[in-house]
């Protein structure tokens, strides 16, 4: 951790000061920021609220169909932002979903931010843990606490980073409410002052698991340090297509 | 494919998954599941309580119900048309006033004193500035109050409640029930209708999602069924009821639509998109207020100036075209009188006319500037004197009844006026929604048959409607 020169360094005014929004100039970007999320959780909202940008929004589950490009700045640095298509998962083939899997894939986004319905959490974490398999650098954005308090739904923020094992930020992104410290926490991820170490899933029933192990040793071989060798011999075992190829083409090896 | 066979990591993957069998998905998820369940009771304090839905429960057993869900939905539809229609008069009538009435002759003015060219003048003050002059002064006030409308349900969550209303009729025709969100964006735009489907995730049912969405009757034509009703329906009544009258009859084509858009559903996943209906999870999202200036404003700037640009894009060739059409001399005849001639057999075989079926193909740009172009290519056709300011010139009347008369000098009756508003239903797409579709589909095949079905089917019905009228002598 390094020394604070002022106090206004982690002062939430101050912060929202230094963020410019640079709305579609997404020209010498220095980092590259996903935004993912089930639908309807406020995604939009995030990237509006952060790139200055009117991206519709509207309350109804997959009105994002395509990849929308914003870019803001903070801190003198530059971070391009894609919102992808709301998704509940990643585990079918339809378009939306493979939009949003390969860019957080092959897209190689310096941090994914992950945008949660406080209120529904649990349904939510389906795809939280899933993106987990796949990148080690994300930040799960708790959007509509506001709403979750409304509700009686108390959530211990810092229980649940320890068990993501990645940092739990509270927003409500409507009135730009935790904005400024969403922004500084991506900004320590993507600069690697914070190092993510995400939860993989843990349970994996007794027969599946035994194949799941064999393939993984079997990938780790022919590409070491592949950071999701796990999650690429869970997508072979279901006979994903563009993966195969990825393996076939060697182009895995450009994810190590 | 040799490749394939030679890498060790895709030939045990693929002899272990002949080992596990179908069952890998299922357990992934479980094993997804627990984990996810595990993690949220540690995190979350007040479990058992997850959220308080009362209201939003209360609300949707109104709104989603056998006996109120499909009123309540229509009863929306009308009221937001209802708006749409009596607010949109007004504006509409001032930007006219503008654009036409002031603009245009001081636009005439100008060209003759710098001495232009009769045909350029021609071509670029009667016909292209004309045709984005009516666009613009027609389109931009109903679009404006029915986008705003229609978001203002979106952002309050009203759209998942009419999709889980229509889940059971799509599931029955074979569709896909998401189909009901790509349907209700196609009343504002097909094209923004057609982009929409990619939320739906089997590409058959993606297929008829798209197909059929032509079938929702799109913001550009509701303005002649609106005019069309008002002439030809509401005349039919006594005056003081033919303004509700005219409205409910648009209200009965959209549902109309709706018909043909389960029915072509229904054949087409019978013939050739056979297989099966996927299910989903529809997530029914809490009602949220919506916040009103914001929608106002981001759905006038996003959907409204957008659309109105690509309309004007499309008006400015058409009203080139509509000109010289009507100005090309070949023979004794302009080339426009000598189509309908050559149209007007077959189109009176259907109870429509040459004119019509005309101004249907000059107009395929834009549904927008089909009214306009009726009308132009009926007065050079008669050469009605007093009407418009010349060949080609796009006009609009300052009333209803001058219109009518028109018509009714070319030959209309209340069955063309029917007609007409079943075939702006039931015709091939305009040309960005065709497009569109050819992006959607990479498909010429599937194109063609976008194109070509709904236009077959709107031949039929009018002929069928004509017999029918005939019949009962009518």
């Amino acid at each position: 951790m390094t020394v604070n020169t002022s106090a206004c360094e982690d002062c939430a005014f101050h912060n929202v000061n230094s963020l410019k929004k640079l709305g579609i100039d997404t020209t010498d970007v220095d980092f590259v920021i996903a935004l993912a999320g089930n639908p309807n959780t406020g995604k939009s909202t995030v990237f509006n609220a952060l790139t200055g940008l009117r991206q519709h929004t509207g309350n109804w589950p997959g009105k994002t169909v395509v990849r929308a490009e914003g870019a803001y700045q903070f801190d003198q640095k530059k971070y391009k932002l894609i919102d992808l298509p709301g998704t509940y998962s990643l585990l079918s083939t339809s378009q939306d979903e493979e939009v949003a899997r390969n860019f957080i894939l092959f897209g190689k986004p310096d941090v994914t931010v992950i945008v949660a319905d406080a209120t529904r959490l649990e349904l939510n974490l389906n795809l939280v843990l899933q993106i987990l398999e796949i990148t080690n650098k994300a930040v799960l954005c708790l959007n509509l606490v506001d709403e979750a308090k409304r509700h009686n739904i108390k959530i211990d923020q810092r229980e649940l980073a320890k068990n993501l094992g990645i940092p739990v930020v509270e927003t409500v992104a409507r009135s730009q409410k935790g904005i400024p410290e969403l922004l500084s926490i991506v900004s320590d991820v993507a600069s690697g002052k914070i190092v993510c170490k995400p939860r993989r899933v843990k349970t994996l029933s007794g027969s599946i698991e035994e194949s799941v192990n064999q393939l993984t040793a079997e990938i780790e071989k022919q590409f070491p340090g592949l950071p999701n060798s796990r999650w690429v011999a869970f997508r072979l075992l279901e006979g994903d297509e563009r993966i195969t190829e990825a393996v076939v083409n060697n182009e895995l090896k450009e994810l190590v | 494919m040799s490749d394939k066979k030679e890498n060790s990591i895709v030939q045990m993957a693929s002899e272990l998954r002949w080992k596990l069998g179908d069952n890998f998905h299922d357990k992934l998820t479980e094993s997804l599941y627990t984990d996810a369940s595990q993690i949220a009771s540690k995190a979350i304090e007040m479990p058992g309580r997850e959220r308080d839905y009362t209201l939003d429960s209360k609300i949707d057993r109104i709104v989603t119900s056998k006996t109120w869900g499909f009123p309540i939905m229509i009863g929306i539809l009308a009221v937001v048309l209802w708006l749409t229609i009596t607010g949109a008069n007004y504006p509409s009538g001032m930007l006219f006033t503008l654009l036409i009435e002031k603009a245009y002759p001081a636009l005439k003015t100008l060209s003759s004193n710098i001495g232009m060219i009769w045909w350029l003048e021609g071509l670029l003050v009667d016909g292209i500035y004309l045709a984005v002059a009516w666009v613009v002064s027609v389109m931009l006030p109903p679009m404006a109050i029915f986008f705003p409308l229609f978001t203002l349900l979106e952002d309050f969550g009203y759209l998942p409640r009419v999709a889980f209303n229509l889940d059971a009729l799509f599931r029955k025709s074979g569709a896909h029930g998401k189909q009901a969100l790509t349907m209700s964006m196609g009343w504002g735009c097909n094209a923004a209708g057609v982009i929409a489907t990619r939320i739906i995730d089997s590409p058959r049912e993606r297929l008829i999602a798209i197909i059929t969405n032509n079938f929702s009757l799109c913001n550009g034509r509701w303005p002649t069924q609106i005019l069309i009703a008002t002439i030809f329906i509401g005349a039919l009544v006594p005056a003081s009821l033919s303004g509700t009258v005219a409205s409910l009859s648009v209200i009965g084509i959209a549902l109309v639509g709706v018909a043909f858009m389960f029915l072509t559903s229904w054949l087409l996943s019978r013939t050739v998109l056979k297989g099966e209906v996927s299910t989903f999870t529809l997530e029914l999202p809490p009602y949220r207020p919506p916040r009103f200036w914001q929608t106002i404003y981001t759905s006038i700037i996003d959907r409204t100036l957008i659309v109105l640009w690509r309309a004007v894009v499309f008006a400015a060739p058409a009203g080139a075209v509509i000109w010289l059409v009507s100005n090309i001399q070949v023979g004794e005849l302009s080339l426009a009188n000598q189509m309908i001639a050559w149209l007007n057999p077959f189109g009176l075989f259907i109870g429509l006319n040459g004119v019509i079926l005309l101004a249907y193909i000059i107009a395929i740009p834009a549904n927008e500037i089909i009214i306009p172009t009726i009308l132009m290519l009926t007065v050079a056709n008669l050469n009605l004197a007093g009407f418009g300011s010349g060949d080609g010139v796009m006009f609009e009347l300052e009333s209803d009844l001058d219109t009518a008369n028109i018509l009714m000098a070319g030959g209309w009756t209340a069955l063309t006026g029917i007609n007409l508003m079943l075939f702006s239903l039931l015709h091939n797409p305009c040309s960005t929604t065709i497009y569109t579709i050819y992006k959607e589909t990479k498909s010429a095949k599937w194109t063609t048959v976008a194109s070509i079905l709904p236009i077959i089917m709107g031949f039929v019905v009018c002929f069928l409607v004509t017999q029918l009228w005939n019949l009962l002598g009518g």
